[in-house]
Order: structure tokens, then sequence, then C-alpha cells
């Protein structure tokens, strides 16, 4: 094990609570009476205060502790958290972070002069009797709704399944049937409901919300409708049951004197029915959820831990397919079955550390609006931010390269692409400008999507600055498509002025540098005045993927299954006919197809019978011929070092169950040098 | 780094290659494979156009004879891969060295180490560390690191990388 370091540690959890912080307190800026968010933005300081003191950050703690005193103020209700405030504030969380991660840069002056500011708008914001409206608007609240249909519902049509699904499409909700008034068979009125429910409903809605559920029943039901507290210590299910009615506290005190667990000597006295208790135990269960989802439990591990961890899964895949092999010719049933469960286990294994690398974009989305909230401010135009896709999900080592290129693309947007809010009121345009991330999952690869409803490309201005740095020869005439993609030329800029955001020439070109490096691909669309838009292409690399295993000549390689839409035979007149330009007819639709045997030069006769693998790289298909399809196969995508850079044709490689490497075909590529060679033929006529 | 400025034994791992003693610096060596089956890479440069799975990783194999020109013969039963780490434009890279027998650890005493003459030698003197001398034998210090950076591309390669981007290979290999 690694020595901790305690500094070290501080620094990380101070780093996550500055997140924290500023995530609640550009949140305040939406929502300023929220008390959740004013408490987590305080308890974010109160830590950050705290733990600096015991590990001898002492700077950090005294000036936090002006700053958390002074939001002590806005978490009492004795000062509106205005917009000043939540900017100051925001201004001392740089001067923390300054203070945490260069404390030998970071000036007291500085510091000082942040909290004079900060006490001047704190006494200027007090509001005097006049407390903060609190928890209207709040985040999530657990509700208790119990309800018991009216007689006569079911015959009036109400139908209590409905009413359930109702409530469950407010949030998350937990069901419990109670079911201790059916009557024995012979009492048993069928055309009556005499299942009560038990829901519990964590929902942003408010109580009104729930009650609109029942609006047509409400005169004559049963209906109660309690807030549950939730916290981070979950009631304990005696509690649960009291606060429920459905046990006096007296008779709790009685059961519990006869040990725990106490729900079930409360059955036995008849006090409590079952179907009670269970519901008072899926209570607690919710409650439990809820507040997990709240604080968020995670653990931080050092993403080295976990490529040595995917190492080692891969060597027991292989040792277990390995075993697989020679026990194959063993007829002892024993060893089999142990040998399938090893397989399965491995897989599963497999499966689970994959998915701990994997990410939600979300976590990377965020730390831009913070960006965004800048941007409007020192561009003086306003600017919403649009997110989308939060949840797809990406290898971490993708998500933080990708970090720095969308900053860029952002900047851009808000500097080149907005308009003035003068400009927008003069082009129609609502005064608040858009940027839009998008992000989502096509295929093998996850397309992420910065767009602006700002004024566009300027098409001649991009070409004469193009032919005025000599990056076009003069008058060259060229599609859209190519010629926007010169603003990502190392050097290029068409901004007038260099501001301190944009307009050096540089960005773009790192943009371009890391799209290409994660083997991604940038696309550029642009409409005059209506806006721009910047779609980044990243292959799923690093991760795990659904492969069709083909065997062409000697070798064997792996195409992504995503990526594949059928196979076909090739007949052997399709072979012969097909000697100058090689197009397949598949129903009526010509596929161009590419003889994999001849591209990677195997030296091999054909195989009698070759098969089409019909891959499409989203826009158009193409055929790959190869001389067997296997199977599929669960491969790891291994990346290629850089001595393979040059084989421009694999996205990577993956080792297979017998031990031996197989390299991933990168299809988009090869399409596009299906495409090229294709031109060239037609060029050589 | 020139010879004399070593000063203490330099140990070494020594092997065989067409008949002649090559050595690598054993602080490098991470292991040693027996034959492994090695998978092809098309479109990569000749010299390490191999690929093998070493304890679930996919490392690039090396054939030093292409780069020293010598003759290529079909394996033996004393093939080996010697895996070693090193940075190769300054990223740490795992490379296998095919070797066609490997020998020893041994020591290289300074006094046995000697630069590369500047004439009379048939191979390019900046693929060369040092030579060492043992007894009336010759063992060659490969500079890998240099022999597998990006920009030592043999001159034949760099004609066929400037063919792919203008008119492609076809037309090369006309």
């Amino acid at each position: 094990m690694t020595p901790i370091d305690a500094t070290e540690t501080y620094r990380q959890e101070a780093q996550e609570l500055l997140e924290q912080l500023e995530h609640a307190l550009l949140e305040i800026g939406h929502r300023p009476g929220d008390a959740d968010l004013i408490d987590s933005a305080f308890r974010a300081l109160h830590t950050i205060k705290g733990s600096g003191a015991m590990f001898g950050f002492d700077r950090v703690a005294a000036f936090t502790h002006h700053v958390e005193t002074a939001f002590d103020m806005v978490r009492k209700g004795k000062v509106a958290a205005t917009a000043e405030l939540v900017a100051l504030t925001l201004a001392a969380k740089d001067q923390m972070r300054r203070l945490i991660e260069a404390p030998d840069a970071a000036s007291d002056a500085d510091g000082r002069a942040i909290l004079d500011r900060l006490q001047a708008a704190v006494d200027s914001a007090t509001v005097g009797a006049a407390p903060v409206e609190s928890g209207a608007a709040a985040g999530p609240v657990t509700w208790r709704v119990r309800f018991r249909l009216p007689s006569g519902a079911m015959a009036t049509g109400s139908n209590p399944l409905l009413l359930i699904e109702e409530l469950r499409e407010l949030g998350e909700a937990t069901v419990t049937a109670l079911t201790e008034q059916v009557p024995a068979l012979e009492d048993l009125d069928p055309t009556e409901c005499h299942v009560g429910w038990d829901v519990i409903l964590t929902t942003l809605e408010p109580r009104e919300r729930i009650e609109q559920v029942f609006l047509f029943l409400l005169d004559d039901m049963e209906l109660a409708i309690d807030r549950v507290e939730t916290c981070d210590d979950p009631p304990r299910p005696g509690e649960v049951l009291v606060a429920r009615g459905d046990v006096k506290s007296a008779e709790l005190d009685d059961a519990l004197s006869r040990q725990a667990p106490v729900g079930k000597p409360l059955v036995e006295t008849g006090t409590l029915s079952e179907d009670k208790l269970a519901g008072a135990l899926a209570e607690q269960q919710h409650v439990r959820a809820a507040s997990a989802a709240k604080s968020g439990s995670s653990i931080r591990v050092p993403a080295e831990r976990l490529d040595e961890m995917m190492d080692r899964v891969g060597e027991l895949v292989i040792a277990q397919s390995r075993l697989k092999q020679i026990t194959a010719s063993s007829d002892d049933p024993q060893i089999q079955s142990v040998v399938e469960e090893i397989e399965r286990l491995a897989r599963e294994l497999q499966d689970t550390t994959m998915g701990v690398r994997m990410v939600p974009i979300g976590s990377l989305f965020g730390r831009f609006r913070r960006l965004v909230h800048d941007l409007s401010r020192d561009l003086g135009k306003e600017i919403e931010l649009v997110t989308t896709g939060e949840d797809t999900e990406l290898d971490k080592t993708v998500i933080e390269r990708l970090a720095d290129p969308l900053v860029h693309l952002i900047r851009n947007s808000g500097d080149h692409g907005l308009e003035t809010p003068d400009g927008r009121a003069a082009a129609g345009k609502p005064a608040s400008g858009r940027i839009s991330l998008t992000a989502r999952h096509a295929g093998a690869e996850v397309l992420i999507t910065i767009g602006d409803d700002g004024r566009g490309l300027d098409r001649a201005r991009i070409q004469a600055r193009a032919e005025e740095n000599g990056l076009l020869a003069p008058g060259a005439k060229l599609g859209d498509e190519e010629l926007f993609k010169i603003i990502f030329e190392p050097g290029f800029s068409t901004a007038r002025e260099v501001t301190n955001l944009s307009g050096r020439g540089v960005g773009m070109d790192v943009v371009k540098r890391t799209i290409e490096d994660l083997r991604g691909t940038i696309d550029v669309r642009s409409t005059p005045g209506r806006g721009s838009e910047v779609t980044l292409r990243l292959p799923l690399t690093l991760a795990i993927i659904d492969g069709l295993l083909v065997r062409i000549g000697r070798g064997r390689y792996v195409i992504p299954l995503t990526a594949v839409e059928e196979c076909v035979e090739l007949t052997p007149q399709d072979d012969l006919r097909s000697t100058g330009r090689s197009f397949l007819s598949i129903r009526d639709e010509l596929v161009p197809f590419i003889r994999l045997r001849e591209q990677f030069r195997t030296g091999t006769p054909p195989d009698p019978y070759q098969k089409v693998v019909v891959v499409s790289d989203g826009e158009s298909r193409v055929g790959l011929v190869v001389d067997q399809v296997i199977g599929d196969h669960q491969t790891v995508i291994k990346s290629l070092s850089n001595l393979h850079a040059d084989a421009a044709s694999f996205s990577g490689a993956t080792i297979l169950g017998d031990g031996t490497v197989a390299l991933i075909l990168d299809v988009p590529q090869l399409v596009e040098d299906g495409r090229a060679r294709d031109d060239r033929l037609k060029a050589a006529g | 780094m020139k010879a004399a400025m070593i000063d203490r034994p330099l140990e070494v791992l020594t092997m065989d290659l067409q008949g002649q003693t090559f050595a690598l610096e054993a602080a490098q060596v991470r292991e040693i494979l027996d034959l492994v089956p090695v998978t092809e890479v098309p479109g990569s440069q000749p010299f390490v156009n191999g690929l093998i799975n070493v304890r679930g990783k996919v490392v690039p194999v090396a054939d030093l004879r292409l780069k020293f020109g010598m003759e290529q013969t079909e394996d033996t039963i004393d093939t080996r891969f010697v895996v070693i780490e090193i940075e190769i434009d300054r990223v740490p890279t795992i490379v296998g060295i095919r070797a066609d027998k490997v020998h020893e650890v041994t020591e290289l005493a300074p006094s046995a180490l000697a630069d590369v003459p500047r004439v009379g030698m048939r191979w390019r003197p900046d693929y060369i560390r040092f030579i060492g001398k043992r007894g009336n034998d010759f063992i060659v210090i490969p500079d890998i690191a240099r022999i597998l950076s990006s920009g030592s591309a043999e001159p034949a390669n760099e004609n066929l990388t400037l063919d792919r981007t203008t008119a492609g290979p076809a037309v090369a290999s006309r």
C-alpha cells in the first residue's frame, strides 16, 4: 500500500467540496430561496474550514471562516442571496482554491479585498424581519401516502392501479399493499376493493400535486399524506411504525422490552398486521436509499489501480479460456460445471471492472456552468447553457482529456458565435444567447455537440483569412465542410481583436490535436444568422465492446458489432463481375465493398465462399469482404502503442480466448479508405 | 551518452541476432518470453509489424534484424522475445525485442565500453549506443529508443508515408 499523504487527501477532498460549493452557488443564482442549496453551500464552507485547520492549512481556515460567517447570515434568512452576494462568494471560492493549490502565489491583500466587499454586500442585503421563504421549491421531499378507496369506487370505474401508476410518475416510489382488511372468502364482495396501499414517494412536486391524483375520490376515500424526514441516519422501524400511527408509543416500548427485532412481537401480539410491518420496513429502505442518493456515497480510487485491475481481469479471462480448452476433452461433469462457473464469474468481473471506469459525462458538463457564468459576465452577453445527455457514459480518461477542448469550443461560441445583446435584438432573437452541450451514443461512437444560436460562421472572412495566412491558395473554392475545418488549423483566427478569452489563434488547434489523439473526428456545421454547431465524434476506446470475429487470410480481426448491419455471401458472380468498381447489390441498393484480403496484402488465396460484412459509419454503408465470419466476441479494447500510429485501419487490439492478439478494425477509417481508393480508380479511369 | 561518462559496470542481457552478439541494458528488461504467436499488423512499418500478448497487455514486437540490414530467417526453438520498457519520444513504452537466442545477464566494465567508430561501420552509427568488448568478441549495445523513435524512419519508409498522403500505396507499388 502507498502511504497516505494527509495533505494530499485534504487537497482532494477540498477540491470536491469546492466543486460542490460552486455548483450550489450557481444554482442559488437561479433559485435564490432554496434552503437545501444554501445549506449545501454552507456545509461545504464549514468542512473546508474545519479540515483546513486540522491539516495545517491555517490561511485557508482563517479566510474561509469569514466567508462562512457571512454565508451563515444567508442561511439564517437574515440576508437575501442576491446575485452580487453569489458572485462575491464565487470569487471567495476562487481565493480558497488558490490558497489550497498555490498558497505562495495567493495574496492576502486580494483575500481581504474580497472579504471587505462581501461584508459590504451582506450589510446592504440584510433583510429586516422578513426571513427568506424556505423549503417552498426545495429539493426532493419524501411523502408517505396511505390510501384506501371509498366503497363502490370500483363500480364507478376507479382503478387503483392507474392511481398508483400516476404516483409513480411523480418520482421515486415504493408501494406496499395493505391486505389486512380483505375479508374471508365467504364474506368477500368481489365488486369492492378491499386492499389499501402505502406509497412512499420521493418527489420534487408539492403536496398539492399528490392530492390532485386523488381529485375525483377525495371526498369519501381514506387518504393520509405525511412528510417523511430524510436524514443521514435512517429511522428505526419502531420509530417509523409510531410515526405512521400503526403502533402507539406505549405498545412499542412494550415490544422493545422483549428484545429486537421490533416487528415480530408486535405482530405476534396482534397489535400490528404483517402488511403494515412490511410497509414500515419498505419505508425505512426507501428513506435510506433517498438519503444515500443525497449524500452520494462514493470512494476515490487512483485511475492506475483501475488499470491494474483491468489487466488482472484480462489475464484471468485468458487463463480461464485456456482452462476451458484443456478441460473440453474431459467428461467429468463436476469439472465441467466448475469451469462454466468460473467462466461466468470471469465475464461478470470483466463487465463490472469495465463499468467502474465508465463515468457519465454530466460530471464534465457540470464544470462548464461556471465557465459560462463567467463568460456571460466578462462579455456582457446573457448566455444560457443547455445540457442534454449527461448520462452518456464514457471512459474516465477520455472524459478528462475532453475538458480542455470543450472549454475552447464553449469560449469560442460565447465570444465569436453569440452576438452582443444589441446585435441579437436587431436580428430579432431573444436577448439571452444559448449554448447547447449535447452528448449521445451513435453506433460505436459518442457524439458530443457544442452548438450556439449566434451569427454563424462567416464564410467570406474565413476564406480571406485563410488566404492571408497562406493556409489556402487564393481563389480556391471549397465546400462548407472543408472550409470550416480550416478554423482548426494552428494560428488561424478571424477575430479582429485579441480578447483575453479567445482570438489568439491557439485553442482550436488544441481541440483538433486532442480529438485526433483520441482517434475522434470533428464536424462543423453553420447557418449564417442561425448559429453554428461543432460535433466531436469519439470512438468508445478503452471500453469493452461486442465484436464480430472474422478471419482474413491467416489473421483474425474484430469488427465492432454496433457498426455491423448484416452479413451476406459474396457470390462467385459478384466476385468476378466486380473487377473494376466493386459494388454489390443488396435489396436493390448499391453497396461498395472493400476486399480486406487485398488491402492487408495477406498473400493467401481467397476462400471459396467469401462473406461480405456490411458496416455503416452512420452515413454511408460499405461491405468488407472477409474469408470467414467466426462469431461474436466480447472485446476488451487495448490501445495500440505509438509505434503503430501509422496503421490507420485499426482502432485498437484485443486478446482472444487462446491468448493471441487480434486487431480491431476502424470502421470509419476503412469506409474513408474505400471511398478514397474508389475516387482514385475513377480518376485513373 | 559517451562511453567515457560511464563510471560503473553496465549490467546487460546478451543475445544473438544472426550470429552477432547484441546486448540490452538489464535494467530495462522486464521479462523473456518463449516463442508466442505473433499477430501481424498490416500497413505498419516492417520492423515493428507484429503484436504479442504479454500478461494481458498488447505489446509491439520489434525485429532489430531489419534495422541492421540482416536477413530474416525462420523462427527456431531458441527464438525469444525480450520484453523491455523504455521511453520512446518521451512516452514510456513496452516493446518486445525479437532475439534469435538469449544468453545471459553479464556485467560490462566501463573500460570494455567504447563509442561507435565513425568509419568502417555498415550500420547507422546513431542506432548504436556503445560497442562492448568481451575477450575477442564484440557486443553491440543498440540505442533502442533511437531506433524506434518516429523521427528515425528509414528513407524507404518515409517515401511510403508520403505516398500514402498524396497518391496512396497503390500508386507507389507500381
